[in-house]
């Protein structure tokens, strides 16, 4: 698997770490009650077909990508950096 | 037999019979060329078995090559190379391939048919571990490994191009010349030892030059194009995501000379091209399993390209046009044609031997080789003599890598075999044989055509340029099984015959799945390469549906079996993975010391002295340096990360639980780290040295994680603060002075003096050490009085044998990781053995640190129900009855009466330690409700290690509990 860090290109998975659904970026207010915290932590889908998650260029130039891609095809569409989409 | 004498030969073994072949040839060839026909055993019947095919795809002649640590089992003796001395040795028969006694198997055939395992062995249920499955292990089998350590060496490689083609046959050449002409970076990969694929074995014209002459041309045009890369001898074993392949490479030459048996890529292609040709199938007719009895083109292959003759008379027997070449090539060749037999009524062949139309083979004899075919014709039978009978069912297009990703081949009626569908590897597409298309001329069109769309899809400009070939026409009539008495074979490497497939149906094992595995057909390294289609057309029929709709088995990868040596090439010992050594490596080595793992780093256990017989005599004397005198210890591996920027307080205070924006400038403080879900994730402590700069120190395990915590933090959380991490660790050596006498020590080293009142407990700043620039931090992890000093990497040796000697002066000296354990247990500090991913802030007993004045990561879930509370295992400290007594990490606690069981359990033990200072043994521990519980005695049991003591719980702080040691 190949995804295209928007800082170094094209690079070999080996080189990112995996974290998990960027819905993590949504992080709740402190207030916002246990539900919705319990959302954020521990609830999340499994699609067959179009996610977004977050991916780590650890071993390349250390930035946090949101990677859209398809679990089904195995197709990677884009991967942009996190604090881009975050702003 | 050899049909011209050759010009250099070698001697190699098999069994221990010296035998002259051709250096490069395949065992396969050298061993017809000797006249031996039985060279292995099958699987499961020990049935005797000889060449079948002349490439991987073999499922007969399996081979064990070497002795010893260097024996390689299950080698094909159809890929494997002649070369001096090599040793080949049958497999899978006990005493010897003639009379092997586990041939009585074939005999009891009635009782091991397909689903044997899941029928006859069921009862009694113990039996089945114990006999059944041990004496059914030692019966069917393969080649055994030696059991001893592979001294081998093998390598993993990666490459990147344009366009791949993989195979290099008529398609694959004309592929490679055309993407290569147009300038694109092309690798093209073959399994064999020479390009060429298909026209090194036939009897072709094309230009109106022998088809081998153009090959050499062809070949010699790609070695002149620097673009061009050709591989040889390598298989690509699979198709991944984003056009990345897997090849396996054979390297060439002697095994003696050093060179590595094995090369394991990773080739990442922007474009493939598959080339893969096709494989000839098998008939399934009775006893179609003997010696001598090969596939058609295996038999042009020896004759045409290694110069040997496979029988003396030879028959022939097929459904397709393909198969007269055979007989022709034969004949051509001077070898006496026995008869062809012809399955389909109307074929136009004219020849002079005889020609049998509308027969089929219905009986064979020989029991170590063959000797005799028997035919039904013309309403009769008629026996040939012959000593090798080669059949052809047709060809299957080799369509496995477009399989891989998850691509479902389609069926063709008019070559009656699968093809591949247009949609399955992105990136890849197909040509030739493997898209079912069989003449030369076609394959070379096509081979172009492809290569030319797919230079310009890359913005290279191509001309396409094919050479005349032959174009003839292949017709086939679909023929599978041959009834008549005895199993007709189908999957020869599984022993897999009709009546198999036959029994799956009619036990409801009708999806191609099931039967698949009800039966093994398809199964282990052969993955289905011949035997699948005749498999599916007689499930097909057995079910009454078509092929089609019976569908196919998934081909995944490797094509061909890759050793786990090549995969995991140079991960073996020190490559396992990588060592991190401290600038006091060297120095602790000197002294002895045991180097332990700390993650990737090596630290010392301990400094060992002549007059001590046990680690525990160092570490308590290491532990008094400490606590009477100074101790010296390297805690360069702790995790350093240096923050700066504006926001780099702001960034802390929302990472902490506690407050670091209120820390002055020149102080240090301790802070809790925890995890979105209320955890803690870490500990240590933070420096501020500049009002926008700190450095936090993480501990050695955690120090990976931290980093990539707080670029979280920061890019994918809070991109509105501004502030920078970058992490320091190993740009800074770092040791631990502690003890009543460390500032003295220190005075001794430091450019300045250092003094209480201007470094109290907690203070840090920049401090000079013979004019290097360093840092010192007045903090403790041993509860004594005691510094961390800081130089840049490079001055780290130097200083550290500076500050041992002279706390050698001072009646002190180094102290390692033992010591350093037992100090911070003394102190009831903890390390992720307490913090190990299951604990709150409220377990370890820092439920106040989190602030409530501010927000942080795990703020909101850490104050979850379930989190605190008095339910909670708490960290508490147990006292063992005196020194004699020692605690087991792990262990589990009761109530001082209860009995130990599973139910009963309220806590565990994380760290043990025997204290010098206070002459006991101690552990550190949680316990449901345990801070309520201080005094109580109550029950410790390890059940792994059989230890059951009665224990004394108390404050996890078991030593200085005021903590007035470090401050004074
Ligand atoms: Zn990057």
């Amino acid at each position: 698997m190949r995804i295209t860090c928007p800082n170094c290109g094209e690079r070999d998975r080996r080189e990112f770490y995996y974290q998990g659904d960027a819905l993590a970026l949504d992080r709740p207010s402190q207030d916002a009650g246990l539900s919705v915290w319990d959302d954020y932590l521990h609830n999340r889908g499994n699609p067959a077909g179009d996610t977004k998650d977050l991916w780590f260029h650890e071993a390349g130039c250390g930035a946090w990508l949101v990677v859209d891609r398809n679990t089904v095809t195995h197709a990677v569409h884009k991967a942009v950096l996190a604090e881009k989409v975050k702003r | 037999m050899r049909l011209e004498q050759p010009e250099q030969t070698v001697t190699f073994t098999f069994d221990g019979r010296k035998l002259k072949g051709v250096p490069g040839e395949p065992v396969a060839a050298a061993l017809m060329a000797n006249g031996i026909k039985l060279v292995a055993r099958s699987f499961k019947y020990h049935r005797p078995r000889g060449v079948m095919s002349a490439g991987s795809e073999e499922q007969n002649a399996l081979v064990t090559v070497g002795r010893g640590a260097q024996t390689e089992p299950n080698l094909r003796a159809t890929t494997l190379e002649v070369s001096e001395g090599l040793e080949v040795f049958s497999q899978n028969a006990w005493p010897s391939l003639r009379y092997d006694m586990l041939a009585i198997n074939d005999l009891f055939s009635r009782f091991l048919a397909a689903g044997f395992y899941y029928k006859t062995f069921m009862w009694p249920r113990s039996f089945w571990e114990k006999v059944y499955e041990p004496v059914i292990r030692r019966a069917a089998g393969l080649g055994a490994l030696s059991g001893e350590t592979n001294p081998d060496d093998y390598e993993k490689a990666f490459a990147f191009c344009d366009v791949l083609v993989i195979g290099a046959g008529p398609a694959g050449l004309m592929a490679a010349l055309t993407a290569g002409r147009a300038g694109a970076d092309v690798i093209l990969a073959d399994e064999d030892t020479a390009m060429g694929g298909r026209l090194l074995r036939e009897r072709e014209e094309i230009d109106g030059k022998p088809a081998t002459a153009w090959v050499a041309a062809a070949i010699q045009e790609l070695a002149n194009l620097k673009n061009v890369r050709m591989m040889t001898r390598t298989t690509v074993t699979g198709a991944y995501d984003q056009g990345t392949y897997a090849a396996l490479e054979r390297i060439a030459g002697d095994r003696a000379a050093g060179k590595p048996l094995e090369c394991f890529w990773r080739i990442v292609a922007k474009r493939a091209i598959l080339t893969a040709g096709a494989l000839e199938r098998p008939i399934a007719f009775p006893n179609n399993d003997r010696p001598g009895i090969m596939m058609a083109s295996a038999v042009r292959a020896y004759v045409n390209r290694w110069g040997v003759a496979p029988g003396k008379s030879v028959a022939v027997f097929g459904n397709n046009d393909d198969a007269h070449r055979t007989a022709q090539d034969l004949q051509a060749a001077g070898i006496k044609v026995a008869a062809l037999i012809d399955s389909r009524d109307d074929t136009d062949i004219t020849s002079d031997f005889p020609i049998y139309t509308g027969a089929q083979v219905v009986a064979t004899k020989g029991r170590h080789a063959l000797e005799s075919v028997t035919i039904a014709y013309n309403g009769g039978r008629r026996v040939i003599r012959t000593d090798c009978l080669a059949m052809s069912g047709g060809w299957n297009p080799t369509v496995h890598l477009t399989c891989h990703m998850n691509g479902r081949p389609t069926w063709n009626t008019d070559i009656a075999s699968f093809v591949p569908s247009a949609e399955n590897v992105p990136g890849m597409v197909t040509a030739g044989a493997c898209n079912g298309t069989f003449s030369t001329a076609d394959c070379l069109a096509e081979g172009a055509a492809v290569a030319a769309d797919v230079a310009k899809d890359l913005g290279f400009k191509s001309r396409v340029k094919v050479p005349q070939a032959e174009d003839r026409t292949y017709a086939i009539s679909p023929l599978w099984a041959v009834p008549g008495k005895g199993r007709q074979w189908i999957d020869f490497q599984n022993d897999v015959h009709v009546k198999d497939i036959k029994l799956a149906a009619q036990e409801n094992f009708r999806s191609v799945e099931h039967m698949k595995r009800y039966t093994t057909q398809g199964m282990a390294p052969d993955q289905g390469k011949s035997s699948n289609v005749v498999a599916l057309a007689v499930l097909a029929d057995a079910t009454g549906r078509g092929i089609p709709e019976t569908g196919t088995t998934t081909f995944r990868p490797p094509y061909v079996p890759v050793s786990i040596a090549a995969m995991g090439a140079g991960s073996q010992g020190k490559g396992f993975a990588p060592e991190r050594f401290t600038t006091s490596h060297k120095a602790s080595v000197g002294r002895d010391a045991p180097m332990i793992e700390a993650g990737l780093w090596y630290r010392p256990s301990y400094f060992p002295q002549k007059d001590e017989a046990t680690w525990r005599e160092a570490c308590d004397r290491e532990v008094g340096y400490v606590r009477n005198a100074v101790g010296v210890c390297d805690v360069s591996t702790l995790g350093k990360i240096d923050i700066q920027g504006p926001d780099a307080a702001t960034l802390l205070d929302f990472v902490y639980t506690n407050t670091f924006s209120t820390l002055k400038v020149g102080k240090v403080r301790y802070g809790l780290m925890l995890r979105e879900d209320g955890h803690v994730l870490d500990d240590g402590t933070t420096a501020r040295l500049g009002e926008q700069h700190f450095v936090m120190t993480t501990t050695t395990a955690a120090a990976g994680l931290v980093m990539r915590h707080l670029e979280f933090v920061l890019q994918a959380l809070r991109p509105d603060l501004d502030a920078n991490v970058i992490s320091v660790t190993e740009q800074w050596a770092q040791f631990a002075v502690a003890g009543p006498k460390a500032r003295a020590l220190l005075n001794t080293v430091l450019d300045q003096e250092l003094t209480d009142e201007a470094w109290p407990f907690m203070a840090c700043g920049e401090a000079n050490v013979g004019g290097v620039p360093g840092r010192l931090f007045r903090i403790s992890f041993s509860g004594e009085h005691a510094y961390e000093v800081a130089v840049p990497s490079r001055y780290g040796e130097s200083l550290f044998r500076m500050l041992v000697a002279q706390a050698e002066v001072m009646g002190g000296g180094p102290y390692g990781m033992e010591a350093l354990n037992v100090l911070r247990i003394e102190k009831g500090f903890i390390t992720h053995a307490e913090i190990h991913g299951r604990t709150t802030a409220f377990d370890i007993g820092m439920g106040r640190m989190v602030s409530q004045k501010k927000d942080c990561i795990g703020h909101a879930a850490a104050a979850r129900p379930g989190l605190i509370g008095e339910g909670r295992q708490q960290l508490v400290g147990l006292r063992a009855k005196g020194p004699d007594h020692p605690l087991t990490a792990g262990a589990h606690l009761f109530e001082k009466d209860a009995d130990a069981t599973r139910v009963n359990s309220q806590g565990y033990t994380t760290s043990v330690c025997y204290s010098p200072t206070l002459d006991t043994q101690l552990a550190l521990a949680f316990l449901e409700n345990g801070r309520a519980r201080h005094g109580e005695v109550i029950k410790l049991r390890d059940h792994l290690r059989d230890v059951t003591e009665t224990v004394v719980v108390c404050d996890p702080v078991f030593f200085d509990p005021t903590g007035g040691r470090a401050r004074g």
